[in-house]
C-alpha cells in the first residue's frame, strides 16, 4: 500500500499558512517519508491524481475560483481541514464583508488616495475570477471535518494535528497550540 | 454577629462559604474557576453573558448572581455545562467580527482567553458578519463595536464608578447595541483614559490609543498561561 496522500491549497489567504508548514525544519523530511503531497503549491502539482487522505486549506472563499477549488478538495479528500484564520473566518480579505463589493472595487481602483486610473476602468473580464459579495469561511461552503486556528497556526500544531491524523489518534492539542492570532 | 459558614459542594468537593456569597465569589474564594465575561469583582453582577452557567441542585442559574445555599450541590466543570459554555462563546464569536490577528487585545482579551480555555478551534454557528461602527474621535481612547460582546462592564463602570454615565445600551434583543451618552461621538462626553471604564472592556471594543502592540503577541496574559490559573492558584 502506498503513502497516504496529502492536498494542500491556498484560497484567499496570504500563503502564511504554507509558510508556517514549512516552518516544521527538518521534520519536513519525517513527513515525506510518511506522506505524498498530491495537488499543492509546496509540490506545484497543479491536478488531483487520486484520493488524498488530508486536504490542508488556507483561506477563505473570496472568488468564484475559490469556490471551484474548495469544492474540487472537498470531493478528492477524506479529510478537510481549515487551516488558519482565513479558512476559518475570512480573516483580513472579510474586512470587505462589512461593506458592498461596489464600494471596496470603488476605493481600489476609483477613488483611493493613490490611484492614477485616467479612465476609470474597473477590472472585468471573463478570465478574471468573478469576486463574491462576501468572503465566506470555508466551512459556509463545503463541509469542513478539522479546524487549526492561528495566523498562522504554529509549525508546532500544523505538525502535532497532521501526527495524530496520520496515526489515527483524537487530535487534542495542547493549550499552548489553540491561539487565533 | 459572626458570619455564618455555609458548606457546599462543587463537582463533589466540599466547599465553605459565607452567607450572602454568590457561587462564584464562594468558588473563587476556593480556587475554583468559573468562567465569566461580564462579572468584574467591583461591579454588581447581572449574569448577562451566562458563560458562568452552573447547574445548581439540577437546574441551570448564573454563578455570578445565585447567592449560596446551605448543602447546595453544583455541577461546574461537567461535559454538559462545557459544551453549553461553548456553545455560548461560540455565539459570541459569530454575532460580531472577532478578528483576533489584527486585535490589539489579542492575548489580553478574555473572550478569545476563555475560548481557549474552552479548546474550542472553531465557532461551529455561521458568521453573521454584522455592520458595527468604530469611533475615534476621542484622543485617547478608540472603541470598535465590531469587538463588542455587549457585557455591559463599561456601562455599569462608567456610571457606577467613575460617576459618569458615558456609556448605555440602545435597542433591544439582536438590535442591541453600545452606545456612548452624547450626540453624537465619545469624543462629545467626559470620558477620560484614566476612567475605570477604559480599563474593564473584556475585549478589543474599549482600547487606549497608543500602547497598540508595546508587549508583543506571544508574551501577553493568556498566552502561556489559560485564564483563571491566578484563581485556581489559591488552592492548596
Amino acid at each position: 500500500m502506498g503513502k497516504p496522500k496529502i492536498a494542500t491549497a491556498s484560497l484567499a489567504g496570504c500563503f502564511g499558512c504554507h509558510m508556517s508548514l514549512l516552518d516544521i525544519d527538518d521534520r519536513i523530511l519525517k513527513l515525506v517519508e510518511l506522506v505524498d503531497f498530491d495537488k499543492s503549491p509546496i509540490d506545484d502539482i497543479k491536478k488531483f491524481s487520486g484520493r488524498c487522505l488530508v486536504g490542508l486549506i488556507e483561506g477563505g472563499c473570496a472568488n468564484e475560483e475559490n469556490v471551484h477549488n474548495l469544492k474540487e478538495f472537498r470531493k478528492h479528500c477524506d479529510i478537510l481541514i481549515s487551516v488558519g484564520d482565513c479558512a476559518i473566518n475570512g480573516g483580513l480579505p472579510a474586512m470587505r464583508n462589512v461593506m458592498p463589493l461596489k464600494e471596496c472595487l470603488d476605493e481600489a481602483y476609483l477613488n483611493g488616495p493613490t490611484v492614477y486610473n485616467p479612465e476609470g476602468i474597473v477590472p472585468s473580464d471573463k478570465e478574471l475570477p468573478l469576486l463574491l459579495d462576501k468572503v465566506y469561511p470555508c466551512h459556509h461552503v463545503v463541509k469542513i471535518d478539522y479546524y487549526l486556528p492561528g495566523c498562522p497556526p504554529s509549525a508546532d500544531t500544523l505538525w502535532e494535528a497532521l501526527v495524530a491524523l496520520l496515526n489515527n489518534k483524537p487530535l487534542e492539542l495542547p493549550y499552548e497550540l489553540i491561539k487565533y492570532d | 454577629m459572626s458570619e455564618k459558614t455555609l458548606t457546599i459542594k462543587i463537582d463533589g468537593a466540599e466547599v465553605k462559604a459565607k452567607a450572602g456569597q454568590t457561587i462564584l465569589e464562594a468558588a473563587e474564594e476556593a480556587g475554583i474557576y468559573i468562567p465569566r465575561l461580564c462579572y468584574l469583582k467591583e461591579l454588581s453582577p447581572h449574569g448577562s453573558c451566562r458563560v458562568c452557567l452552573v447547574k445548581v441542585g439540577g437546574k441551570f442559574q448564573t454563578a455570578c448572581t445565585e447567592p449560596v445555599v446551605d448543602g447546595a450541590e453544583i455541577e461546574n466543570n461537567t461535559d454538559e455545562i462545557k459544551q453549553i459554555r461553548r456553545d455560548i462563546v461560540d455565539m459570541l464569536f459569530v454575532e460580531g467580527n472577532h478578528f483576533c490577528m489584527f486585535c490589539e487585545k489579542s492575548g489580553n482579551c478574555e473572550l478569545q482567553a476563555v475560548a481557549y480555555r474552552l479548546g474550542i478551534l472553531a465557532p461551529k454557528y455561521p458568521y453573521l458578519f454584522p455592520d458595527a461602527e468604530i469611533d475615534g474621535s476621542h484622543p485617547d481612547i478608540f472603541i470598535d463595536k465590531n469587538r463588542c460582546i455587549l457585557c455591559g462592564r463599561c456601562v455599569q463602570a462608567s456610571k457606577d464608578l467613575d460617576g459618569k454615565g458615558v456609556f448605555e445600551f440602545v435597542g433591544r434583543g439582536p438590535e442591541k447595541k453600545l452606545a456612548v451618552n452624547a450626540e453624537a461621538k465619545l469624543s462629545d462626553t467626559n470620558m477620560d483614559v484614566v476612567d475605570k471604564a477604559t480599563d474593564i472592556c473584556p475585549v478589543g471594543a474599549i482600547i487606549k490609543k497608543r500602547i497598540g502592540f508595546a508587549t508583543p503577541v506571544g508574551q501577553r496574559t493568556y498566552d502561556e498561561k489559560p485564564i483563571g490559573s491566578d484563581i485556581e492558584q489559591k488552592k492548596s
